[in-house]
């Protein structure tokens, strides 16, 4: 069995944030980018396949970009065995990376494709199942678990409260993955290195990327500062105020 | 202008929140555009029609009670298809991630995610997502037929609360390839605590840093006679247990006092502790998120605090 893990970069929440001259999107200058970490989790869960022998072999692929080769160079690294990069566009949504992934896993083959659930910055919606309708693929959202039989997969998907649904899907199928069975696992520097210098990245254009999601931002800004909080300047005002809730 | 479609969201035979919260602003909506609010069924709620009340009538695609990603998103496309609604409300949830952008890619209509409030305006509407960890308001203007994926506590569920006698319509829908099939509903784990019922809960988040660390906050926890609670992350990394967490996928809480260290605020964390009477946030970044519902704040490093805290307490 074949998994394809989509991978793609966000920025950084740690940065501060700001909003370009455009005043619709991020100033991209000063931030720094990195593995959504639900993406993360989607290539755990596909590792963890593979060793546990239910899987053959998991590719790796994602869209051209600053910081990408090191970002699939730390994948091999992690234990995946082939690494793609789609180039020859540059993908403005969440639907026109959604036609760039699936133009290729259309040419490449698999049985499963993994990507992490959600985005911080997904505005259009979610790869996951808008991949899956452009393949005509089954989709699960929001999976944790995962396991194969056959030419189905059981996995578990999250509701509220801690609630689960079991589903038996039919493959090829895609999974917006939640979160693996194990927390993400670290790939050592020495590795990474090591697998810059043997390993290769397969290059393949992304095809046309169609019209996107139909649907622009008119404004982007951090929220109004409302009432919001009220600041404590230390930890005599925190008592203070503890003591008034009745925490104390 | 034309109709706005509320997909409904029932587990064990129970309308969800989010049901009642898309239906209040639908009706507000609708009312704004002139356009009718219809709510959209699954399974067997033909009993519990008279709670939809906000709605102006009902369409019942019937079929399976639980919840299937496939069947579920093919029947709400073809009443989309027959409907021809200018607007379809989801909720953000996981039910509605699967059927939210199966059905608005499959009929080529725009999705805007994440949804913190609505408004008509220009023939259309105006939809502002909270983004990037609830870091950026982004707005975006639709006009004609869009798909809206409303975040779970935007919008209050009493305004949807009422009850009526809306007319149902028994809609033949479309149920899929049978390509996803339900097994069963897995209840979570017995747990030691139950958070929901806490008076004061000290929450850690990510800025915990690590395992070992999250001892300090069980000593704070311990003074206050607080009990431990925390964000996802650590419950994905395997620190904590199921039980202690809150939001979207863990625990709703609403303690007196709602301590949280080293959280940022994402609104799939605040969707589960906002409604605690007072939130206090330690956390060292100044724009976190968090400082936005939090009562009172403090932007400093949580082990200074933490660690004085506690001294200051136990003398
Ligand atoms: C479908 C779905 C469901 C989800 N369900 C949930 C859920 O139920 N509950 C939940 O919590 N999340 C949930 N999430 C995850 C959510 O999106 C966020 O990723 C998560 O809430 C972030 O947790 P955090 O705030 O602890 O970590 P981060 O976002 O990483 O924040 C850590 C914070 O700690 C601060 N910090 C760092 N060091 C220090 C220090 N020394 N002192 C003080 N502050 C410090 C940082 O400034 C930062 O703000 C869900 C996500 C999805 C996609």
């Amino acid at each position: 069995m074949k998994i394809a893990v989509m991978l793609k970069q966000v920025p950084d929440l740690v940065e501060d944030l700001e909003v370009d001259a455009s005043g619709i999107s991020l100033d991209t200058d000063d931030i720094k980018f990195k593995l959504n970490e639900f993406d993360d989790h989607a290539l755990e869960e596909a590792i963890l396949l593979k060793e546990s022998g239910a899987a053959d072999e998991v590719v790796v692929i994602a869209v051209d970009g600053d910081g990408v080769d090191k970002m699939l160079f730390t994948a091999i690294a992690k234990g995946a065995d082939k690494a793609v990069k789609l180039n020859g566009g540059k993908p403005g949504d969440s639907h026109q990376l959604g036609k760039a992934f699936s133009n290729a896993l259309g040419s490449e083959g698999f049985d499963m494709v993994f990507t992490g659930v959600q985005s911080v910055d997904d505005r259009d919606g979610q790869l996951g199942p808008i991949v899956a309708s452009y393949l005509g693929a089954p989709c699960v959202s929001v999976v944790s678990g995962v396991s194969v039989s056959g030419g189905t997969a059981v996995v578990h998907k999250e509701y509220s409260g801690g609630m689960m649904g079991e589903f038996e899907v039919d493959m090829p199928a895609v999974l917006g993955i939640q979160a693996a069975k194990q927390a993400p696992r670290y790939a050592p520097v020495s590795k990474i290195r090591q697998v810059q210098e043997t390993a290769s990245i397969e290059e393949v254009p992304m095809g046309d990327l169609g019209s996107g999601s139909g649907s622009s931002v008119t404004s982007m800004a951090p929220p109004a500062k409302g009432s919001g909080a009220k600041m404590l300047d230390d930890v005599e005002e925190l008592i203070d105020v503890l003591k008034d809730k009745g925490a104390i | 202008m034309g109709d706005i479609l509320v997909i409904t969201e029932h587990l064990k035979g129970e309308f969800q929140d989010i049901t009642f919260e898309m239906l209040g602003k639908a009706k507000e909506l609708a009312g704004a555009s002139g356009g009718q609010c219809i709510a959209v069924t699954f399974g067997n709620m033909n009993g519990k029609v008279s709670e939809l009340g906000a709605a102006d009538s009902v369409v019942s695609v019937g079929g399976s009670d639980d919840f299937n990603p496939e069947s579920y998103a093919a029947a709400v496309q073809s009443v989309v298809s027959e409907k021809s609604p200018s607007l379809v409300m989801v909720g953000s949830t996981s039910m509605g991630m699967d059927i939210a952008n199966s059905i608005a890619t499959a009929l080529e209509m725009p999705t805007v995610s994440y949804c913190a409030d609505m408004s008509a305006s220009g023939g259309g509407f105006s939809v502002t997502s909270s983004m990037y960890g609830g870091k950026m308001n982004v707005v975006t203007d639709v006009t004609g037929s869009a798909v809206a994926m409303v975040l779970a506590g935007a919008f209050n569920a009493d305004a949807g609360k009422s009850a009526g006698s809306p007319s149902v319509e028994d809609f033949a829908a479309d149920s899929g390839a049978g390509k996803v099939r339900f097994k069963q509903l897995i209840e979570p784990e017995a747990a030691d605590v139950d958070i929901t019922q806490s008076e004061i809960l000290v929450a850690v988040g990510r800025g915990i840093g690590s395992k070992d660390d999250i001892e300090l906050a069980e000593e704070l926890a311990e003074v206050l006679d607080a009990d431990l609670a925390c964000s996802r992350p650590l419950v994905d990394a395997g620190w904590m247990s199921k039980a202690h967490q809150v939001g979207k996928s863990g625990m709703k809480v609403k303690p007196k006092v709602y301590i949280a260290l080293g959280i940022s605020g994402a609104p799939e964390h605040i969707e589960g502790m906002k409604s605690s009477t007072t939130i206090i946030a330690i956390n060292s970044d100044k724009n976190a998120p968090i400082f936005d519902v939090a009562h009172y704040g403090m932007a400093e490093d949580l082990f200074d605090v933490v660690e004085e805290l506690v001294e200051e307490l136990e003398d």
